[in-house]
């Protein structure tokens, strides 16, 4: 700047004088290369680790199945039959989902677009805080209370001292905030035009939330579900305590079940020794886990893709 | 069509077609049995006075314009007009807003049913994320008007914006693949799907170019025949253009606190406000001198 102010007399017209005294040649900038690579490999650490999970899989699993043939696996009896597994895994969190995505939603509903600003600066860090509370003493809760006060003394069922039904409900419980916050960031980003446009017509506070904020809303909505359900197919020590450690097959939510995620903390107890078939079979339950969270992922995407809509 | 054509061509405004004929009909110089009326409107966002004494009458099938600098509560006045004002927090509106003399700010009076009777387009179209058609049946929808054949009335709707033609092969698909103008006169065909008695325009130009504008105005002028309009522009040659009668408000600093209240000048007809304004701020205003 300053060679450009002496040259002021001569003025800018002097083309010649200006181009030599500006300097426009590529500097190296070390600071934003370092940034640069810094940054990338965060970004790749999450995929590199997840297909260092998955080829940490791979090895023992291949080994169990070389020794259990896939029927005895996929099975609903027997000693590695894994099928009981997955239906209590899916029953807890179908019952998780029947109490969180209500819940969730209305909560983020009423956040977003009935809450006066005060309430919802109130309570949205108050949700966001149950999201906190450690899943043992959920399991706990489970345990001690829902089970045996509310379950057997308040509504009288018929229910075992684990229970697939008090697993699942606190399940839900421990997902709400996650559905809430999520589904309420989504709703606040859509832009406020399009509820004044809705009101504008004629319409009320609820059908410009459930026909104009909710659809446009869609796909942060169903990420929020996903999320939330990954959340309680993931979900161990709930399970494990509440739920109970009998592997058995049931579709009757009152009767005590082990979960995918219960069953490999309870066999990861240490007796079985490393190369053992009981312990690759800790393995193949895994990575069906992991295949069945990854599929509904997938699904869930693709339900988005067709039905949100962009604005 | 170039703006400052269409101002040196006023009043005869030859590129609008044979509805400027239409814009040089004797008017009485009051609305005689107005739609609306505001009678000592005061507007107040929490502690600041958005808006002072606004008394204003809006012809039945006429388009008012309401022109002035930034900050001088013109779209303030006109959220008033439909209790849109209602959703903004710490809004106060003191005064009547009569509505066939009716005060619809009365506590009896339901906001939902009065923005049933009085539409209102957006300054940036904000069309719904849904198809085309959608757009269209949602109002009928939700206010639950009997509708014998909803395509009719998608149709007729679309029509009267005159966008039919354009877009009659594609009313599944999505309304964000219109171009911005379309988008617009989708919001106007929107608005006159209900049926309403009043149409409230805040600068429902000013996101779109000047062929679109063109449109939307050609449609303005189309539209009166039906309905009550009340326009907010920012473009004075739009409102000597389109409207009948214009209200020329202002902004005066407070002398203590120096928050801007906003007023209105001059209400007159508007060959009368472009051509002798009555007063000094006006014709400042209109000749470009200030805002």
């Amino acid at each position: 700047m300053s060679t450009s102010a002496t040259a002021g007399p001569t003025g800018p017209s002097s083309g010649t004088g200006l181009s030599a005294a500006v300097d426009l040649s590529p500097k190296s900038r070390p600071g934003e290369r370092v940034i640069t690579v810094v940054l990338q490999l965060s970004a790749y650490a999450s995929i590199a680790i997840t297909f260092g999970i998955i080829a940490a899989l791979i090895q023992p699993v291949t080994e169990f199945f070389s020794e259990v043939p896939f029927g005895d696996f996929f099975a609903f009896d027997g000693t590695y039959a894994v099928l009981p597994l997955v239906t209590a895994t899916l029953m807890v969190t179908l019952i998780a989902l029947l109490v969180a995505v209500p819940l969730g939603l209305g909560a983020a509903l009423y956040l977003s677009e009935y809450a006066s600003r005060r309430a919802r600066k109130i309570l949205k860090p108050t949700v966001e805080l149950l999201a906190g509370v450690p899943s043992v003493v959920y399991g706990f809760f489970a345990l001690t209370f829902v089970t045996p006060t509310l379950l057997q003394e308040i509504l009288a069922l018929d229910v075992g001292f684990t229970n697939a039904l008090a697993a699942g409900l606190v399940l839900g419980v421990m997902i709400i905030p996650t559905i809430a916050s999520l589904a309420e960031d989504a709703f606040s980003a859509v832009p406020q035009a399009m509820r004044q446009g809705s009101l504008a017509m004629g319409a009320n506070r609820m059908q410009t939330s459930l026909r104009v904020v909710f659809p446009a809303a869609l796909s942060g909505v169903a990420a929020a579900v996903v999320l939330g359900m990954s959340r309680a197919i993931g979900e161990t020590m709930i399970v494990t305590l509440a739920a109970g450690a009998l592997k058995q097959f049931s579709l009757d939510p009152r009767d005590g079940m082990q979960t995918m995620t219960g069953f490999m903390a309870t066999t990861a107890g240490g007796e079985n020794p490393v190369g053992s078939v009981a312990y690759n079979n800790l393995f193949a339950v895994g990575m069906l886990l992991f295949v069945i969270t990854l599929v509904l992922n997938l699904v869930s995407i693709s339900f988005v893709r067709r039905f949100r809509q962009v604005y | 069509m170039a703006s400052a054509t269409s101002a040196d061509t006023f009043p005869n405004m030859s590129s609008l077609g044979e509805a400027h004929v239409d814009n040089e009909r004797r008017l009485p110089a009051k609305p005689v049995n107005p739609v609306m009326e505001t009678r000592d409107l005061n507007v107040f966002y929490g502690d600041f006075h958005a808006v002072h004494d606004v008394n204003l009458s809006y012809g039945r099938h006429e388009i008012t314009a309401m022109i002035g600098p930034s900050g001088c509560g013109k779209s303030t006045v006109l959220r008033c007009l439909n209790r849109m004002n209602d959703l903004v927090p710490g809004a106060r509106v003191d005064g009547e807003v009569l509505y066939h003399g009716q005060d619809i700010y009365e506590k009896r009076v339901d906001p939902i049913a009065v923005r049933t009777q009085i539409g209102m387009v957006f300054q940036k179209p904000n069309p719904f994320p849904k198809s085309i058609y959608d757009n269209i049946a949602y109002g009928p929808r939700v206010t639950g008007m009997k509708v014998d054949n909803m395509d009719d009335l998608v149709e007729e709707a679309l029509n009267g914006a005159a966008l039919w033609d354009e877009v009659k092969d594609k009313l599944k698909q999505s309304a964000y693949g219109l171009s911005g103008g379309q988008q617009q006169r989708l919001c106007i065909a929107r608005t006159i799907a209900t049926k309403p008695d009043v149409i409230l325009m805040d600068e429902p130009c000013s996101a779109l170019d000047p062929i679109a504008t063109a449109r939307v105005e050609d449609l303005m002028l189309t539209l009166r025949n039906e309905y009550t309009i009340i326009v907010v522009t920012h473009n004075m040659q739009q409102a000597a253009r389109v409207s009948d009668r214009t209200a020329f408000f202002t902004a005066r600093p407070d002398e203590t606190t120096g928050n801007r209240t906003g007023l209105l000048v001059e209400y007159d007809l508007t060959s009368t406000i472009f051509s002798a304004p009555g007063d000094k701020r006006t014709e400042d205003y209109i000749s470009g001198r200030f805002g």
